[in-house]
């Protein structure tokens, strides 16, 4: 399979990536090597296999039921969450406007 | 007086615990020499010489009130910049991440901080990870203090993504630093720079608080001057953490305490498909060399197969960055790091035109190779498929290891390059990891160890890989090799 320019632009748009038509004629070929040769992974006999989900066996853990059972990540730090925000106003995350 | 920066984790220990010296003049040693090569190495991408002192401080004191002493205690390390660190600056190498200041720490870093260690400074890599030669950090490349021995001054790659890691052990910046490995990222730039670095089984070391590139496959590890270093600080950093929920609930074994270079019993695997037509004539050599050190240690050498080696690395290329995609879309431009918002736009030009300016290239085709493979109509023809491969390359593993112990193997086909020699070509530069990446795949534990200079002056890397779990076998056979090896030459001091 390969990809053209539209096919670009749609991944691009997928990813919420801003590309100008001068980078996307410039992706088309790269994008199309890797996947020519990421192709020859269709010549592998994977009748009855098992699409790998865990690489080491574990199982997944549940935790205790409790508020703030780990007061790291156990919440009410409202504060350290918007430390780093572009726009932090009142105490919530500041975005444009996205209802009229 | 000795040089303190030319002592390794163990000695540095060691030597503050006994009085030779303070972790202070350690501290201060390594600071100079962190500041000296800034400007030509560009290894770091923040230094905090103050965080060295205090930690220092903190060890010298406890030392003078007969404290127990950390396994690490005294001993300044690097910090690869993509572990959280609380109040410094934490960027993956990115624009989109510039000036992020983390309100928490990561746990690996947590723990070392806990041993008794110290931060020298945040170590350049290539962007989120992504990348063989250190030239995809926002913040420059990373120079290698190793040079050809043709006389010319042609820069050279340290290796990627812990290219600044790498660096900065190899010219003597720091005894240890750490590193994390997706795909070869702590074993090839320690073979490109003539230090020996681990990754560890698959969940050894939590992830929380590691900037995420690819996480079925993200594990940190170790980079030191020697296998010993190595296993004392692998002991620092693994454990068992709730807050991952991939870490293994597991002792974290005496690792150093048990090192042997008696492989008497041990059966080592030789991959036949490791052997590829055109192999480098250096490479294929230190293989025979190390075939010889581990059989004079007393080990039997077998030839194994693995037989779907030559599709690991298409496998990676499709599983690591699907995994990216979905693990950049957390850079919005809204809850940290760049914003870029044009005038009147809204939500959506928000959020495509901080990426498109916070991402840089390698980033950008991963993120979009990884949106294509896992959209609507392709998603089984190459995410599934590849997870199937997978699967073939991990039971390769469990068979081979029904006939051996552990496996030798080159860590990377060639030594470094040439810095802008290989950034034109992607598929050229993916290729450096393809003794690397099946590891990776499997979850298992691997490092790299000199094992001698090619032709041009340069170091050469062996990769020995272990069964789930069994760091010790990885790291005796390594020190069997290291005794062997006697690997001393190191980069002559240009910077």
């Amino acid at each position: 399979m390969s990809v053209d320019t539209a096919t670009v632009a749609k991944i691009a748009a997928l990813a919420r990536i801003k590309v100008s038509e001068a980078e996307l004629e410039a992706m088309v070929p790269e994008l199309n090597g890797i996947l020519a040769w990421v192709e020859q992974l269709g010549e592998v006999d994977v009748t009855g296999v098992e699409p790998m989900t865990a690489v080491i066996e574990n199982h997944l853990r549940l935790r205790d039921d409790v508020v703030d059972a780990d007061p790291l990540t156990g919440g009410g730090r409202r504060d350290a969450v918007l430390a780093n925000a572009p726009a932090a106003e009142h105490g919530f995350f500041g975005v444009p406007k996205v209802i009229e | 007086m000795t040089d303190l920066t030319n002592l390794g984790v163990a000695a540095i220990r060691d030597g503050v615990a006994a009085g030779s010296f303070t972790a202070v003049e350690v501290a201060e040693a390594f600071n100079a020499n962190v500041a000296a090569a800034q400007e030509a190495l560009n290894a770091f991408i923040v230094t905090t010489p103050e965080a060295a002192i205090t930690a220092a401080k903190a060890v010298d004191a406890d030392r003078a009130a007969g404290k127990p002493l950390g396994k690490m205690a005294g001993v300044p390390i690097g910090m690869k910049d993509l572990f959280a660190t609380q109040g410094v600056q934490t960027t993956a190498a990115s624009h989109i991440l510039e000036g992020f200041k983390p309100q928490y720490e990561s746990t690996v870093s947590a723990k070392l901080w806990q041993a008794g260690a110290g931060m020298l400074g945040k170590l350049n890599l290539d962007q989120f990870a992504m990348g063989s030669s250190n030239e995809t950090s926002y913040f420059g490349n990373v120079i290698s203090p190793w040079r050809r021995n043709d006389g010319g001054n042609v820069a050279l790659a340290p290796g990627g993504s812990s290219g600044g890691s790498s660096a900065a052990v190899a010219a003597r910046l720091c005894p240890a630093a750490t590193g994390t490995d997706t795909g070869g990222s702590i074993r090839q730039p320690a073979a490109f720079t003539g230090i020996t670095g681990i990754k560890p089984t698959y969940g050894r070391c939590s992830r929380w608080g590691i900037v995420a590139f690819a996480s079925s496959l993200d594990q940190a590890g170790p980079m030191a001057r020697d296998v010993t270093d190595c296993a004392i600080m692998l002991e620092a950093m693994a454990g068992f953490d709730p807050k991952d929920s991939t870490s293994l609930d597991l002792p974290v074994p005496e690792w150093s305490a048990n090192l042997s270079g008696d492989l008497r019993g041990k059966k080592v695997g030789i991959p036949r498909e490791y052997r590829v037509d055109g192999l480098d004539a250096d490479v294929a050599k230190s293989w025979d060399d190390g075939i010889a050190w581990l059989k004079d240690a007393g080990a039997e050498v077998i030839d194994i197969s693995l037989p779907h080696t030559k599709y690991a690395l298409p496998a990676y290329y499709i599983i690591a960055p699907a995994e990216a995609s979905s693990n950049l879309a957390r850079y919005d431009g809204v809850r940290y790091g760049l914003r870029d918002l044009p005038d009147g736009s809204g939500l959506q030009d928000m959020y495509a035109a901080t990426r498109a300016a916070g991402f840089g290239a390698e980033v950008k085709r991963r993120i979009m190779i990884g949106t294509y493979v896992l959209s609507a109509g392709f998603y089984d023809a190459y995410y599934t498929q590849a997870q199937k491969v997978r699967t073939l390359i991990a039971r390769d593993f469990v068979r081979a290891f029904e006939l051996c112990d552990v496996i030798l193997a080159p860590t990377t086909p060639t030594a470094s390059f040439g810095l802008g020699e290989m950034v034109s070509d992607p598929l050229a530069m993916y290729l450096n990891d393809v003794f690397a990446v099946p590891a990776s795949l499997a979850g298992l534990p691997a490092m790299s160890v000199p094992a001698g200079l090619n032709a041009q002056g340069l170091p050469l890397g062996l990769q020995i890989v272990g069964k789930p779990f069994d760091e010790q076998g990885v790291l005796n056979a390594g020190l069997a090799i290291e005794a062997r090896a006697a690997f001393t030459a190191r980069a002559e001091r240009w910077w």
